[in-house]
């Protein structure tokens, strides 16, 4: 029993984080048609970014919001220079762009900051009891961080003349220029704020594991499963089954090792994509 | 105002327009009749650059519509009204509306306005103006369609078949609409089937046929004889 509700804590806060990651993939996705290959390098980035400003000014909120602005400027860089040319070409081109991106962005910081393990001090200290184990208040913080990130870009799509725009845009690209959204400049902010989270979640995740210039791909891989489980494009969806996967895992490393328990999540993915294509939180089709 | 002269346009491989020549001038509402499949809607995008056009010129104002991209046309004052209503599925109707709204240079109390107007005109799109567009019917559809091109205050406004698959009460509905921009000032060019509708509607008619215009003339002589309608469009 205690295994069980320490488990289900460990879920939604890995859940959290993830769901993080994958809403920016998710946005991209469902505006552009990109399937951004280099989004968990960009988390990478972000957290070495983070890592860097921690080092030289020892604040860690100041840390967190210089890699999500470097990291947007660099994101908004990158779609201007590599993936607006590429608009309305196959699909194949721009996967093969963004993973060419990937490549390039995890030799740069091999070559910028080597290949030690970078760690990242937590800003808030201390445990508390839960049952047998100590549990760090930083998890908690972190959930909770990333919960309220996630809403407020809700917000700014639901409200904000912006968020409209987006949404516009995602529905019907060819009306909203119609209608004089500016299109092109949509496109870069979306990439933009999608790096911003991407790199805001490197550097909320950085003092779980420390930075290397690989970690990445794990991202990359994990937030793709959640958002084709949550279906692709579909941000509500793609934050449901970030929580519902990691829960899984989360259980599953109950009774296999952890290492083991990353199986979890690729069966989920294979059985959705054999039985329900279209995402498990996908209500109607759109 | 509007002036295509001499456009050729193609549609992915085939080539739909030959040399279409048409003029809009300001405050005028001019029809453009011919069966289905001859042209009319891809002459509306050509004129919004959504077909490629392969030759010819098109001007609004004097300049050149080379060049400008799609998002700039609604700035220069040209409102498009497609066929589909493309209606923005999941927004509601008031952010459909606010698509239109939320452009620079718009004062918060100019929005009002404008919003107060298209309220005045479609009572029933302040009714429903936190409902999901996708959920309205076909007619209110149509009316949030011209209603979010007359947020944007254009010129012009390009209009295609709007009262296609409509019941009569919301034919009568669209046409007085089109009388009520014609009073404000906005130039109209019209797509239709409905032949009574146009030619009560617009001061001249252009027809077309095999992606090129074959006929023009004032609505007032085409009343007067409608050989050339039986001909064209076999009505």
């Amino acid at each position: 029993m205690d295994q069980i509700l320490i488990q289900t804590l460990h879920g939604l806060v890995n859940g959290m984080v993830l769901a993080m990651v994958a809403s920016g993939l998710t946005l991209i996705f469902g505006i552009m048609d990109i399937v951004n290959f280099a989004h968990g390098d960009l988390l990478m980035l972000g957290a070495f970014v983070g890592a860097s400003v921690l080092g030289v000014t020892g604040n860690y909120w100041l840390a967190l919001l210089a890699a999500a602005v470097v990291i947007a400027v660099l994101g908004a860089a990158l779609q201007v220079t590599t993936l607006r040319p590429l608009i309305g070409r196959d699909p194949l081109t721009t996967i093969l762009a963004t993973f060419g991106v990937s490549l390039v962005l995890q030799k740069y910081a091999l070559w910028q900051w080597g290949p030690s393990v970078r760690q990242i001090s937590e800003p808030v200290r201390g445990d508390f009891t839960l049952f047998h184990l100590q549990y760090p208040w930083y998890r908690i913080v972190t959930a909770i961080l990333a919960g309220l990130i996630i809403a407020a870009l809700w917000l700014f799509l639901k409200y904000g003349k912006f968020g409209i725009w987006i949404r516009a845009t995602t529905q019907d690209r060819v009306m909203a220029q119609a209608m004089g959204i500016p299109v092109p400049l949509v496109y870069t902010a979306v990439f933009a704020i999608g790096s911003a989270m991407a790199a805001a979640s490197g550097v909320l995740f950085g003092p779980f594991a420390g930075v290397t210039q690989t970690m990445g791909f794990d991202f990359t891989l994990r937030a793709f499963i959640v958002v084709v489980v949550g279906g692709m494009g579909n941000l509500g969806g793609s934050i449901l089954a970030s929580i519902f996967v990691s829960l899984l895992e989360a259980y599953a490393a109950i009774v296999v090792s952890p290492a083991q328990a990353v199986i979890v999540s690729f069966i989920v993915l294979v059985l959705t994509m054999l039985f329900r294509p279209t995402g498990l939180f996908v209500p109607t089709p759109k | 105002m509007l002036v295509l002269d001499n456009v050729d346009a193609h549609y992915g491989k085939s080539h739909v327009l030959h040399g279409v020549s048409i003029e809009v001038r300001a405050g005028e509402v001019v029809g453009l009749l011919g069966r289905n499949g001859v042209g009319k809607t891809t002459t509306l995008k050509a004129i919004m650059g959504m077909a490629r056009r392969t030759g010819g010129r098109i001007t609004f104002e004097g300049r050149d519509l080379h060049g400008v991209p799609p998002h700039g046309l609604a700035g220069l004052g040209i409102a498009w009204v497609p066929e589909e209503r493309r209606i923005f599925r999941l927004l509601t109707v008031l952010e459909n509306l606010r698509t239109g709204l939320d452009r620079p240079g718009v004062t918060p109390a100019r929005r009002e306005e404008l919003l107060e107007k298209v309220y005045a005109y479609f009572p029933i799109l302040k009714e429903r103006r936190n409902q999901a567009g996708g959920t309205l019917s076909g007619g209110e559809q149509q009316m949030l369609a011209i209603a979010r091109a007359m947020v944007l205050e254009p010129k012009i406004i390009l209009l295609d078949e709007p009262t296609e698959g409509l019941m009569p009460r919301m034919v009568a509905q669209i046409q007085e609409i089109v009388h009520a921009l014609h009073r404000e000032g906005v130039a109209i060019l019209l797509v239709e089937q409905n032949v009574p509708l146009t030619l009560d509607a617009a001061g001249r008619v252009y027809i077309m046929e095999k992606g090129t215009v074959r006929h023009h003339a004032s609505s007032a002589e085409l009343r007067a004889d409608q050989r050339v309608i039986h001909e064209y469009l076999g009505v």
